[in-house]
């Protein structure tokens, strides 16, 4: 690996013309992005513009097709030898892993260790801390993510939020430069949703570089310092979050707002509607429910008194 | 609810306690009568012929050799049969589906042969056909006995290893091994499906923490693939316990129903030497069956606990101890 000397201001994420593509799918087409140390960037866009993809070639999941990523100076898994790429074995990849984090949809995390072993693996197994030293990391650690009374528990005992929690403590227990999140809080329930937001909050506060794909507008809003709007495998506007979010330029970012906006009015909207049904319900249930019993006496003994037909409150419209 | 309880008009008139009739079984029964004719016919059969001679048959449960035959052949056959097949199913599942075509296709190879060839004949072409072709076998440098010869040296001098292999044949190992490298392909085929069974996600979260692929296979994916591959692996344990019977196509005398059928023969007493060899089967798997269960459970670990209702019953049933 070369390092190349590089000024104090260098980008810590410095992606040039990255292209890639699934069978002939051209998912990436040419992204370029750099993300100074310190700096919270939101990647927004419609499902299958291709953040995912892009964030899983930054830690190289994803091998790319063309252009370069260089973190922290390092060229992205190929060795650089004068103009000639040489691709980098499996081993040294996963030494260039080590420094990058990285916060799944679906948590992912290993169900047959309990939450502290879970944190502890990584430190131990490949940077060869001692178990004592990695244990007493990992309690901190997950003090810090509101679980220190968790330590012994195994992910299928943690609710969704917790699991996340417990995830992005792991990640950090490898001391990450950079933290990449996929959607880290779209796979949770709404009232989970919050707990794992202020855990990035608090980590965003605390400097780290972080590049998250999220929905959600308001942590956009107040935590992102850039915010990059792709669509169809382009950064179609990019910027901070007052310019992007608060008066976007583009046609296709101003489609997309409009539309998350839309959404978002319509959960509330279907929450505000669930809300009154329940609350009709149990307003009506007294004298509704004691005129069936006088009117037909073979009605069986527990017949639900919600009479009314109601579909179960929605509550989340689908994403 | 219960709001309207207490406005109920009649409680007469409310229907109460069910006093159903239940569903009647009929062929449970004549199932029962069946059974009870063959257990009676057995039982006629243990007290009226003299032939059973149970009481032979649990002599020569006790007699040394048949013990020795047990424990080497039967016992020891099997943990090491299943050691080296265990081991290497694995390494062979792990190259089936590793990314080098020339790992892949040796895997396959492997499989395919030591699948399509029955263990009686393996047996046999082990312990008689290999010593047929050579009594010695050795590992060095390939010509290098023919060379040192030439060259007028001490003809072992290119030899780093030999095994006189008709003296290797008689033991238990030569079993151990036919059996185990029979017993790799399949385990191949139940570690395989163990390890696609894993999330690919568990690969990517140890990955996107700078694991090696090694290490991220061994620390994460095999301990979770257990799940799936330790029930499959037991029924092949409780199969190898039966296959040692085996052996004999080596031959390997040492073991468990030669022996048996051997003091019966002897004796003219034939039943009595199977009575004995398949009462100590039925014992030996019976503790395997209970090992098999605890097993069951360690791998199960973290993912057993997902519904409330299933800890509440575990809980339950630990409080009855
Ligand atoms: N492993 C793969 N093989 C083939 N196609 C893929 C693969 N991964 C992603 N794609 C395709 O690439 C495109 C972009 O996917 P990607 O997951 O990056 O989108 P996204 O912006 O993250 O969308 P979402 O908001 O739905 O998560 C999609 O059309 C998808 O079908
Ligand atoms: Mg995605």
């Amino acid at each position: 690996m070369t390092t190349a000397t590089r000024p104090a201001e260098a980008p810590l994420v410095h992606a040039v013309n990255v292209m890639k593509s699934f069978h002939g799918n051209e998912v990436l087409k040419g992204i370029d992005l750099d993300v100074r140390r310190g700096e919270v960037v939101v990647l927004l866009g419609p499902s299958g513009s291709g953040k995912t993809t892009f964030l899983r070639c930054i830690n190289q999941l994803e091998t790319i097709d063309g252009g370069r990523i260089w973190v922290d100076g390092d060229l992205m898994g190929y060795a650089d030898k004068g103009g000639q790429l040489y691709r980098l074995t499996d081993k040294q990849i996963a030494a260039q892993r080590r420094d990058i984090g990285m916060c799944f949809q679906r948590f992912n995390l290993f169900p047959h260790k309990t939450a502290l072993e879970n944190v502890m693996e990584a430190p131990v197994q490949v940077k060869g801390v001692k178990k004592k030293d990695a244990r007493k990391r990992g309690i901190e650690l997950l003090e810090r993510v509101g679980l220190g009374d968790k330590p012994a528990a195994y992910p299928a005992q943690l609710s969704g939020g917790q699991q996340q929690r417990v995830a992005i403590a792991r990640a950090l227990a490898m001391d990450p430069k950079l933290m990449l999140f996929d959607e880290p809080t779209s796979a949770l329930d709404p009232e989970l949703v919050g707990e794992v937001l202020a855990v990035m909050r608090e980590l965003a506060a605390s400097g780290m570089t972080m590049i998250v794909v999220t929905h959600e507008m308001g942590f956009a809003r107040d935590v992102a310092d850039e915010v990059v709007f792709m669509d169809g495998g382009v950064v179609v506007e990019q910027g901070p979050p007052s310019e992007v979010i608060g008066n976007p330029r583009h046609p296709r970012t101003k489609d997309f707002l409009r539309r998350m906006r839309a959404e978002e009015e319509e959960q509330a909207e279907a929450v505000a509607a669930a809300l009154s049904v329940v609350q009709a319900n149990i307003a009506g249930t007294g004298d509704e429910a004691g005129d069936a019993k006088a009117t037909d006496p073979a009605a069986p003994a527990d017949a639900t008194p919600a009479t009314t037909p109601s579909e179960p409150p929605a509550e989340r419209s689908g994403d | 609810m219960s709001a309207t309880t207490s406005a109920r008009p009649d409680e007469t008139l409310r229907p109460g306690r069910i006093d159903a009739k239940p569903v009647r079984h009929p062929w449970r029964w004549v199932a029962v009568a069946v059974i009870a004719v063959v257990v009676a016919m057995m039982v006629s059969s243990f007290l009226t012929n003299p032939r059973w001679d149970f009481s032979y048959a649990f002599q020569i449960m006790q007699q040394t050799p048949v013990i020795r035959g047990l424990w080497i052949g039967t016992i020891g056959g099997t943990i090491g049969s299943m050691i080296l097949g265990v081991v290497l199913g694995v390494v062979l599942a792990v190259m089936r589906l590793s990314d080098n075509p020339v790992l892949r296709f040796v895997a396959f190879v492997y499989t395919w042969f030591f699948r399509a060839i029955p263990r009686y004949v393996l047996l046999g072409l082990i312990g008689v056909g290999i010593g047929f072709l050579y009594s010695r076998l050795t590992i060095g440098v390939p010509f290098g006995e023919q060379i040192a010869t030439a060259v007028g040296i001490d003809r072992d001098t290119f030899t780093f290893f030999g095994l006189d292999w008709n003296a290797f044949s008689s033991t238990i190992w030569a079993g151990i091994l036919g059996l185990g490298l029979s017993e790799a392909a399949y385990m191949a085929e139940i570690a395989r499906a163990g390890i696609q069974s894993v999330d690919r996600g568990q690969t990517e979260a140890a990955q996107a923490l700078g694991m090696p692929p090694g290490k991220t296979m061994r620390r994460i994916v095999l301990p979770q693939a257990m799940r799936v591959i330790v029930p499959p692996t037991g029924n092949e344990t409780i199969a190898m316990v039966k296959d040692t019977s085996l052996l004999i196509a080596i031959p390997i005398t040492n073991e468990l129903f030669f022996q048996a059928y051997g003091f019966g023969q002897r004796s003219f007493k034939i039943m009595p030497g199977f009575v004995a060899a398949t009462l100590w089967y039925l014992i030996v798997c019976s503790i395997l069956m209970v090992g098999q269960h605890y097993l069951e459970r360690y791998f199960g670990r973290g993912f057993g606990a997902p519904s409330k209702k299933a800890q509440q019953q575990l809980s339950k049933i630990e409080a009855d101890h």
